[in-house]
């Protein structure tokens, strides 16, 4: 190889190098300038469905479901956490529907995605039936996992709020050979006491304490945390209203309270740090914006009527 | 026929194999599993082990089938093209040697794959298992080195296996091009064979049913190879199940090595 050769390849590729990094600076000159615009792009179900995409996945069906699994997530996170004043969920059910016809399986996409499926708006889509039909597909596909009716009992109970249909659906997993006994318990429970907070503090709790997930365990954790920002509000009320009577007005902070010893705490904390508001238009407790379990539904279960005012750890009047 | 001859011809494609840098796929394979072992765990919710199984399973069976294609298309055919076929039928090697030779050494360099895949997929399991907390490890369906991932592997491998068959049997009379969408073609219709089981349920001619019915049993059952899905999720597999999968295989295996024997044998290369 000839020297002049070698030294034409030397320049040559310098050449090729200065071209490319000249045509990255174009590149980056022209985004700094006229910067795009961003695109809201509506996600596309190409095919929309299950069985034909089983077909074509020749052996790699799973693997498919894998990718089907992952767009359900992006899909539900990226919507939930998007700042655009209406939200779309309409894919989600299709994608689980796909996931879970690929992979009948697939336990998670059943289970999360009954979750997600279940969340009201505009945290999810709001669709307990669909969860309701997905988690009835699980237990077609595999009828020995008694968890899935179990979940069905728990949309009942949390979200549609039909208690006798929850408790037939607990009683229905509790025959499941391998469920265990505490399910048929949950489902007497269910119909006896069915609305009533302490009942779904004790399904969360259960929920917590069983389940090897870590997703739903945290997410039985929240709604702990919800359950029990909701006792500390009651007292704090119970507490704050006693103060009002007292005093012809409505308190606007918490000194009140603490000036008469009835505060373990001054502020007193929700279940994630975070301090509780006196409003002072009303004179009541409220939930900081900030916290994690912000905003409380409107519809949680009422309290259980026997238990006192001030029983929680905060007020303790 | 010399086992000697065809371990000499095995050992001679098998360096060919080497020599055409086919083993390089297995650095794309372990850039691949790597990365996206880190890449799942931000993506999904806690899926990331049942997915790196179905990954790298899959992966180990697409790179696989893309050498036995490509490569055992033109295990015979190519020294047809090139006229080396003579200068290799001048030396005392019967044409039966040559191409249960050219067979073997192709499955050995499939295997060689495997194994080294086998061992990226284990590791990055197990790198896995290893900084994985109990309470989550508790959830998962099947543990993350799962020993029971090597019979999807050797499943996969017989797949493989019957696969460079079809792709040597068409070799010995077909060019590569027709070779590959043969090959490929057969290879997707041993996908549905189900549906060809089934076919009279989809049309109302009786002929028609019984013609899918008999392609049926003639063409390949690929679907027998496929424990992927119920090894991921552990299930149980009878080993009775298993070993009726390797007896089809090694009996449509030889059945078209002996074919391949046979037309190889009786061309005329004047």
């Amino acid at each position: 190889m000839s020297r002049g050769f070698l030294n034409g390849g030397v320049v040559t590729t310098g050449l090729a190098v200065a071209c490319l990094g000249a045509a990255i600076g174009v590149h980056v000159d022209r985004e700094r300038r006229y910067p795009a615009r961003r695109q809201v792009t509506e996600s596309l179900l190409y095919i929309p469905s299950g069985e034909a995409l089983k077909r074509m996945a020749l052996s790699y069906d799973a693997l498919l479901a894998d990718v089907y699994w992952i767009r359900a997530v992006q899909h539900f996170g990226g919507t939930r956490l998007a700042k655009r004043a209406i939200k779309s969920y309409d894919l989600l059910y299709p994608l689980l529907d796909i996931t879970t016809t690929l992979d009948p399986q697939f336990n998670i996409a059943y289970r999360f995605g009954a979750i997600f499926l279940s969340e009201v708006y505009p945290n999810g889509p709001g669709k307990p039936d669909l969860a309701v039909k997905l988690l009835q597909k699980g237990f077609a596909a595999n009828p020995r996992r008694w968890e899935y009716l179990h979940d069905i009992g728990f949309v009942y109970y949390w979200w549609v709020r039909d208690f006798q249909a929850a408790s037939t659906w607990f009683a229905r997993a509790s025959q499941v050979p391998g469920a265990p006994e505490w399910l048929a318990g949950t489902a007497a429970r269910t119909l006896a006491v069915g609305g009533d907070r302490q009942s779904a503090r004790a399904m969360w709790q259960q929920i917590y304490e069983t389940s090897e997930i870590a997703y739903m365990k945290d997410n039985a954790r929240f709604y702990l945390g919800q359950l029990q920002a909701m006792d500390d509000l009651e007292s704090l009320n119970a507490a704050l209203a006693r103060v009002e009577a007292l005093e012809g007005h409505p308190p606007t902070s918490w000194s009140a309270l603490a000036a008469r010893g009835w505060l373990r705490r001054v502020p007193p904390v929700d279940p994630s740090g975070w301090p509780y508001q006196v409003n002072r238009e009303t004179g009541r407790a409220e939930l900081s914006p900030k916290s994690e379990f912000y905003p409380l539904p409107a519809d949680m279960p009422a309290g259980t009527p026997s238990a006192p005012p001030g029983a929680s750890t905060q007020a303790g009047s | 026929m010399s086992p000697g001859t065809v371990m000499r011809v095995a050992r001679a494609v098998f360096k060919e194999s080497v020599r055409d840098r086919v083993l390089y796929n297995l650095v794309g394979f372990a850039i691949l599993l790597i990365g996206a072992s880190y890449l799942i765990g931000q993506l999904t919710a806690g899926q990331d082990v049942k997915i790196i199984k179905d990954l790298g399973l899959a992966a180990m069976s697409v790179f696989g089938l893309f050498i036995a294609i490509f490569i055992g298309i033109g295990l015979v055919s190519k020294e047809v093209e090139k006229r080396s076929v003579y200068s290799l039928l001048a030396k005392p090697v019967r044409r039966s040697e040559l191409v249960v030779g050219k067979y073997v050494g192709l499955v050995l360099t499939v295997l060689v794959n495997l194994a080294v895949m086998a061992v990226v997929v284990y590791a990055v399991l197990g790198y896995m298992d290893w900084k994985e907390i109990p309470e989550v490890k508790r959830a998962w369906e099947a543990p993350a080195t799962d020993p029971r991932l090597l019979i999807a592997m050797f499943l996969i491998f017989f797949e493989l296996m019957l696969v460079i068959a079809i792709a040597l049997f068409f070799s010995t009379f077909s060019s590569p091009m027709l070779s590959a969408a043969f090959t490929f073609g057969l290879f997707v219709a041993g996908q549905f064979s189900a549906d060809l089981k089934n076919f009279e349920m989809a049309v109302e001619s009786k002929a028609a049913a019984t013609i899918a019915r008999g392609l049926y049993y003639i063409l390949p059952n690929f679907a027998v190879f496929d424990v992927k899905s119920a090894v991921v999720h552990g299930q149980p597999l009878a080993a009775a199940v298993i070993a009726n999968s390797v007896i089809y295989g090694s009996l449509y295996i030889s059945a078209l090595v002996l074919l391949a024997v046979v037309i190889f044998s009786r061309r005329d290369f004047k």
